[in-house]
Order: C-alpha cells, then structure tokens, then sequence
C-alpha cells in the first residue's frame, strides 16, 4: 500500500520534472525568437555600413563588396562637425542640467514651505503643455540673441537647460527614500542645511547622480525637434540626429543611405557602452521612478 | 442612484459590480460639478476677502506706521535703510530704481501697443535717390506681444515686492517694539544656506522654468487669439492683430471657409486615442509577460536577455526608428526577405497603405517599448510576496489563476500611475511617429486643412507640420496645442480619480 502510495508520488514528481522541462525549453526558445528579433535591425545597420558596392537601400543583408568606404567617405562631410557638436552639447547639458534637476527634486523632497504643493500643481499642468508649441517663439528669440543656425550649439543647450527642472520625479522620487531622521540628527548637531545636503545626503545620492547625468547625457543625442528648429537647415549647426536623417530625404538617400548606417554605427557604439557600463543605475531609477509614480 | 452598503455590494455577481461602478461614476457626475461650481464660488470670495484684507492692512500699516514705514510706501526699502537692514534696503531700491527706468525707457511703450498689437505695418514707398521702391519697416507686432508680456510680469512681480516690502516694515516695527534685535545683512546670507536654502537651490531652476517655459506658454496660448502666420509675421510681411475667438471657431465649426477643420481635427484626435490606447496597453501586457518569461525559475542567463532587450534604449532612437523605417519600406529587407521566401510576390504595403501603416507603427512601437516595460515591471515583480503564491498553489491556484488573482492586481495597483502618465505621454510622442512614418500616408480628404495632413499623424506631429515651412500657420498650432492640454487634462483628471492607488507622498517617508 505504502509502496504503491511512494511509486505514485514518485511517478507525479516525474511528470512533474517533465513538465517543467519542457515549459523551461519553451521559455528559453521564446527568448531566443525575441532575442533574434530584437537584435536583427542592428545587426542589419552594422553590416549595411560595410556594404560598398552600392550607396542606396537594398533587398537583402548581407554585402557582396565589404569595406570601409562609407566610414572613409563621413570624413568628407559635415558629420564630425555634427559629432562634435552633438558631443560638447551631450556634455555640457549633462553637467548643468544634473545640477538643475538635483537642486528642484532635494528642495521638493526635503523642504517644507508655503508654496510647495502649488508649485508642484503648477509644473504638473504646465507639463500638458505640448512643449513643441514653445518651439516657435524661443527660436525667434535665439534668433534675436544670435545663438540659431550655425551658432545653435549655445541656443540648444540653453533650451535644453532652462527647463529641465520640471523633469524632478524620479529623483524627488529617490529622494523621498531617503531617511529624514538623517537629517534631522545632523541638524540637531548643528549643521546648516548646505552642510547636510553636503556632507550626508549626496554621499548617499550616487546612484540617483548618475542616473541623471546619464539620461541628460542621452538626450542630445536623440533630440530632433529642437534641434532641427534651431539650426534651420544650417549644416555646421546640426546635430547628428538632424544631419543624419536629411540624408534619408528623397533627394538624398540614394547616395547616402550606407553612410547614414555608417554614421548610425559611429553614434551608437559610445552612448552604447556608456550606457551599458552604468545600466545598473539606469535601471534602479526607471523602476523607482515608476513604482512612485 | 441607490448607494448600496458593502454587505450589498460584496452580494452582487462581477458583471452588477462592474454595472454599479460605472453608473455610480455617472451617477456622481452632476455632484461633482455642483461641487466644482462650489469650489470655485467659494474661491472667488475667499480671494476677495483676501483682498480686502491685504488693503485694510496696507491702510493700518500706514495709519499706524512711523515715517521710515511711510516713506516707504513711495521709496521701498526706506525703511530697512533707516533701521540698519543697509543690505535688503539697497535691494529694495535698486529694484525700484530699475522698475521705474525700464518702464520709462521701455516698458510702457510695449503695454501701450498691447491693445493694437502695432499701429504702422511695413510700408513700400518710392525712394527717388535709388529710383525704387524701398520697404520700411515700423511696428513688431511678434516683439510687441513678447515684451508686453514680460512687462506684464514684471509689474506683477513690482507689486508683490513692494507688498513684502511694506510688510518687513510693519514686522520690524512689531521685533523693534517688542525688544528684539533686528537681523542684519550678514543673517540674511546666512539663512540663505540654512532656513531659507530652498530660496537659494530653487532659484536658478525657477527662473529657466519661467523664462523658457511659462513665458513661451503664455505667449503661444495668446497667439491662439491672433493671426499671426507665416504671412502675417508681424515685422517684414505685416502686422498681426487680435481676432478674438475666430480661430476656435474655425476649428471647431463644422465648415470653415471651405476647408473642413473640425473633420480633420476628429479624424487625428481619433486616431490619437487609438494609438496612445493600443500603444500603452500592448507594451504594458506584453512588456509584463516578458519580464514574467526572464523571471521564471529555471530561466537561465538571465542578464544576457536582459541586456539584450536594453539595447534599443541604449541606442538613440533616431537611429533605430530611421533604419526600420527603411527596413519596412517597399524596397527594403522585410519585403526583400519575405520575397526571397517566397511567401509574397508583391511588396507588402506597410508604409503605402493606412491601416497597413496604423498597425505597423504599433508593432514597431512594441519594439520599442517592451524593454523599459520589463525593466520597470521586473522590478515590481520581485516585490509580490512568494508566499501569495505558494498558499495559491496550494489552494489549487493554476498559473493562469495566479497571473489574473495575484500579479495583475498587484501590477496594476503599483503602476496605475506610470499607466496614466504613459498613456498621456504616447499621446505626444513625436519621435516615433515622425522618424518612421512622418505621418505618411497622405490623408487626401483632410490635407486640404492645414498642411500634408497623413493617416498616422497624431495631434503633435501635425502641430509640428503646421509650424513649419512658408505658409506656417502659428495661430492654428497654438489651437491645437491648447487643444492637446485640454484632452490631456481632462483624461488624466478622470482616470486619476478612479485610480485604486492615489496614495499620500509622505507614506514613503
């Protein structure tokens, strides 16, 4: 009885194991599918820059030709004047805007005063604002100051500055984790509240930093709009997301669309990395950031 | 409405619970404008007692102030300067002194053109020395509107400083009176790094918001009521003036001047929704299950098709949504391969045809979005208690049973927020739509409105088209603008209100 009880049980945990097996087989064959899918457009765009036979877009994958050309040829265009530009603007508005955002979420997460909650209600409407529509006027101002077209470096990373403060949440967010008892033993010490943000809360406040230079260092990058507004057509104003995507117009993609995969590669492989290396507070923000709300 | 007890409530099957919710969301309609109506009743009189209020003090302070404090209703800071507050006093007057020269110089000359927007426009005349016709050119109505505007602010925030400043008067009057010593300069720096620090770090923030955001903002809200287009540009081709509502009008009326504005308005808004509801939903179910599949307990290697996943965050998204679109066109690889396979023999219509395009730009989007949804989902997942699941498993619970009894609940509690803010978000989002279709293809029947109108054009993207090229029509982008805040406002009002998780911020303190 005993015995036929424990070959049953026995035989469920098979059927068990079995199961599991095959459900595990599934899931890793899943990922793979999704794995091949996700990869395939950038595997696509790093072997079409080595495609040299022809310049316009094709049928199929793999070069018949290989080579270098394309990379060769970006030299003898405007691109790495669109790189620098868009490499000193990725710079300087990770440094200032960092500073702008840490300065509005610590004060919103750790002060109390008269004007807080409507401040926060205000910044909350003015988001639903379409910020395109503010596009119109401050490129007629900039224009006006001298900083469009082929000076739009110091006009975009203004734009791009100014009003970052209202991107706080996620690092009001972290903030808000943060133990207040910290802060009150070491005012009770007798520290100022300069020294605590200081000497105690930014030790603490690594991962929430880099989270935020990294995405303010990650937006230049991508940025169209503005971009494309502010240095109106401009070739030695643009970045590479503007310059780059002129290159895929009709008039234009037949003789530099391996280019632009070329061009494509080169900005991808830096941000990339980077972005990689510092996944980790990448990823630690995006989750605090939803999870508050 | 029957209002029903929870004993009631808990009685009736799912279907009369769903019924009963939605009727009493309904049913509370008309409470909650009677409310609203309220609210805003009782606000106007709380502001005109505050009013009141602030000019009886204004009187008594005056009545009973000393002459330091009197002369300073006419020279702000006359007063500190008199007690010793040398540093706030020199303040004050120099915010005068600079008031009073920028509206003389300036400023009055803008809030004086206010009204007409520019009196002479551009006028041709003929020049006899060039024997030509020579254009000069007078008023600026775009920098008349701008800088009344800032003199707008700029007085307002004139009087709210001489309103502080009487108030510090009457303050130290009360310490001097009392006994006390008043704080010098030297305090006042030094509150700055201590009681008052958040003035100093919200300083520099604010005035970028207010400058670049607020100001922009107000400005393009007023355009709304102006013709000013790429014809009426205000400076070379001519003035623009006020027209009042005429502009809403032809956007909403349902035939304006021949072209059918609010045909083509519904036509996109529509489409908007659609997309913002499919693109949020698909990602966020979809985004789920795949951190679900990467969690899984016997999924190994999990780092690598994390890592995997992330890099179409990594990379800049003007690249990857540029190549696919490529990728999708009618001579690029999906229908290259597809063709090689032998599966079609003519080139699939993703771009060519609207729906195809519709659905194509949400598959693409889920593409897009998934990883940050399994990054953000990931992290949640792992705070569901295991025991939940170990007791259901018990219980008999299938997995299917879990997902719907446990995890979905869970998720939607947790991220009921991110939804709304992704949903309002999608709304807006211009990169994908403009980098892979750039709104293509053409919507002939609605184009004639206002500029090369497409079939999967959102709200934004055909904002964007309106402000550009020659014939720009500001005034209508500044319509559909306030348009967009108007259904983004009011769909986040609702659904904030029905949300399960409107939690009090310092719960995470």
């Amino acid at each position: 009885m005993s015995q036929a009880n424990a070959s049953q049980s026995l035989k469920r945990h098979m059927g068990l194991k079995a199961s599991q097996r095959i459900s595990n087989t599934t899931a890793h064959i899943v990922l793979v599918i999704i794995s091949v899918i996700w990869l395939i457009p950038f595997v696509c765009i790093l072997l079409q820059s080595f495609r040299v036979e022809s310049t316009y877009p094709v049928g199929y994958v793999k070069p018949e030709k290989w080579g270098l050309d394309n990379y060769r040829n970006l030299f003898n265009t405007d691109f790495p004047r669109w790189y620098v530009n868009t490499l000193v603007m990725a710079l300087c508005t990770a440094a200032l805007q960092t500073v702008i955002v840490l300065c509005m979420s610590y004060t919103l997460s750790r002060f109390r005063f008269k004007m807080r909650k409507p401040l926060m209600q205000f910044m909350l409407i003015l988001g639903m604002f379409p910020g395109m529509l503010t596009m119109i006027i401050l490129y007629r101002v900039l224009k006006d100051l001298g900083m469009t077209q082929a000076n739009s470096v110091p006009g975009l990373i203004l734009v791009y500055v100014a009003s970052s403060g209202m991107g706080y949440y996620v690092s009001k967010g972290f903030f808000d984790t943060i133990s207040k008892s910290l802060d009150e033993a070491a005012r009770m010490d007798g520290a100022t509240r300069f020294q605590v943000l200081k000497k105690i809360i930014l030790p603490l406040s690594k991962p929430i930093v880099i989270y935020t230079v990294l995405t303010a260092f990650m937006g230049p990058w991508g940025d169209f709009v503005f971009a494309r507004y502010i240095a109106f057509g401009t070739s030695s104003g643009m970045n590479v997301a503007v310059g780059l995507y002129n290159w895929l117009n009709r008039d234009q993609i037949a003789n530099n669309y391996t280019m632009f995969c070329a061009g494509g590669v080169l900005v991808a492989i830096p941000v990339t990395i980077l972005f990689m290396c510092l996944q980790k507070y990448y990823v630690e923000g995006v989750t605090g950031g939803a999870v508050k709300g | 409405m029957k209002t029903l007890t929870d004993l009631e409530y808990l009685k009736l099957s799912k279907g009369q619970r769903l019924v009963h919710r939605i009727c009493s969301f309904f049913a509370s309609i008309p409470t909650g404008l009677k409310n609203l109506v309220l609210s805003i009743g009782r606000g106007i009189g709380k502001a005109a007692v505050g009013i009141k209020d602030e000019f009886a003090d204004l009187w008594n302070t005056f009545k009973n102030g000393d002459t330091p404090t009197r002369v300073s209703y006419l020279i702000m800071g006359f007063g500190n300067l008199c007690r010793g507050q040398i540093l706030r006093g020199l303040l004050f007057l120099l915010f005068e002194i600079v008031f009073i020269a920028y509206m003389a110089l300036s400023g009055w000359y803008w809030l004086s053109m206010l009204p007409s927007l520019g009196k002479v426009g551009p006028v041709k005349e003929y020049n006899v020395i060039y024997d030509t016709y020579v254009t000069t050119y007078h008023d600026n109505s775009f920098k008349i509107l701008l800088y009344g505007v800032l003199t707008i602010f700029f007085i307002i925030a004139f009087i709210y400083t001489w309103r502080v400043n009487i108030r510090q008067n009457k303050l130290a009057m009360q310490i001097l009176r009392s006994g006390k010593k008043l704080k010098s300069g030297k305090d006042d720096l030094r509150s700055l790094v201590d009681d008052q620090f958040h003035k100093t770090l919200l300083a520099l923030p604010l005035t970028g918001i207010l400058i670049f955001t607020v100001l922009p903002i107000v400005f393009m809200v007023l355009v709304a009521f102006t013709n000013y287009d790429g014809n009426h540009d205000g400076y070379i081709n001519n003035l623009f003036s006020w027209v009042g509502l005429d502009n809403f009008n032809t956007m909403l009326s349902w035939s304006g001047g021949g072209v059918n504005y609010s045909a083509t308005f519904g036509e996109v808004l529509t489409w908007t929704l659609i997309w913002a509801f499919f693109a949020t939903f698909t990602n966020y179910f979809l985004g789920m299950l795949v951190a679900m599949l990467i969690n899984k307990k016997g999924v190994r290697i999990k780092k690598l098709w994390r890592t995997v996943l992330v890099l179409t965050i990594a990379v800049p998204q003007f690249i990857s949504l540029l190549y696919v679109s490529k990728m999708f066109a009618k001579n690029g690889i999906i229908n290259g391969a597809l063709m090689d396979l032998g599966w079609i023999t003519q080139a699939l219509p993703f771009w060519e045809d609207p729906t195809w395009a519709r659905i194509t730009v949400i598959v693409i989007n889920i593409w897009i979005g998934i990883p940050y949804l399994m990054l953000i989902s990931t992290g949640i997942l792992m705070n569901i208690p295991q025991d939940l699941y170990e007791s259901s498993r018990i219980d008999g619970a299938n997995a299917w049973q879990q997902y719907t009894k446990i995890t979905l609940p869970y998720m939607l509690f947790v991220t009921g927020p991110y939804l709304l803010t992704s949903f309002t978000g999608n709304m807006n989002n211009f990169n994908v739509i403009y980098l892979l279709t750039g709104g293509a293809p053409t919507n002939a029947a609605a184009s004639g409105a206002a500029g090369a109108v497409g079939y999967t054009d959102l709200l934004i993207t055909w904002l964007f088209k309106i402000t550009t090229g020659a014939d720009a029509q500001y005034y209508l982008a500044s319509v559909v603008g306030i348009m967009v805040f108007v259904v983004v406002a009011v769909i986040s009002l609702v659904v904030y209100r029905l949300l399960p998780s409107n939690r009090n911020e310092e719960d995470f303190q």
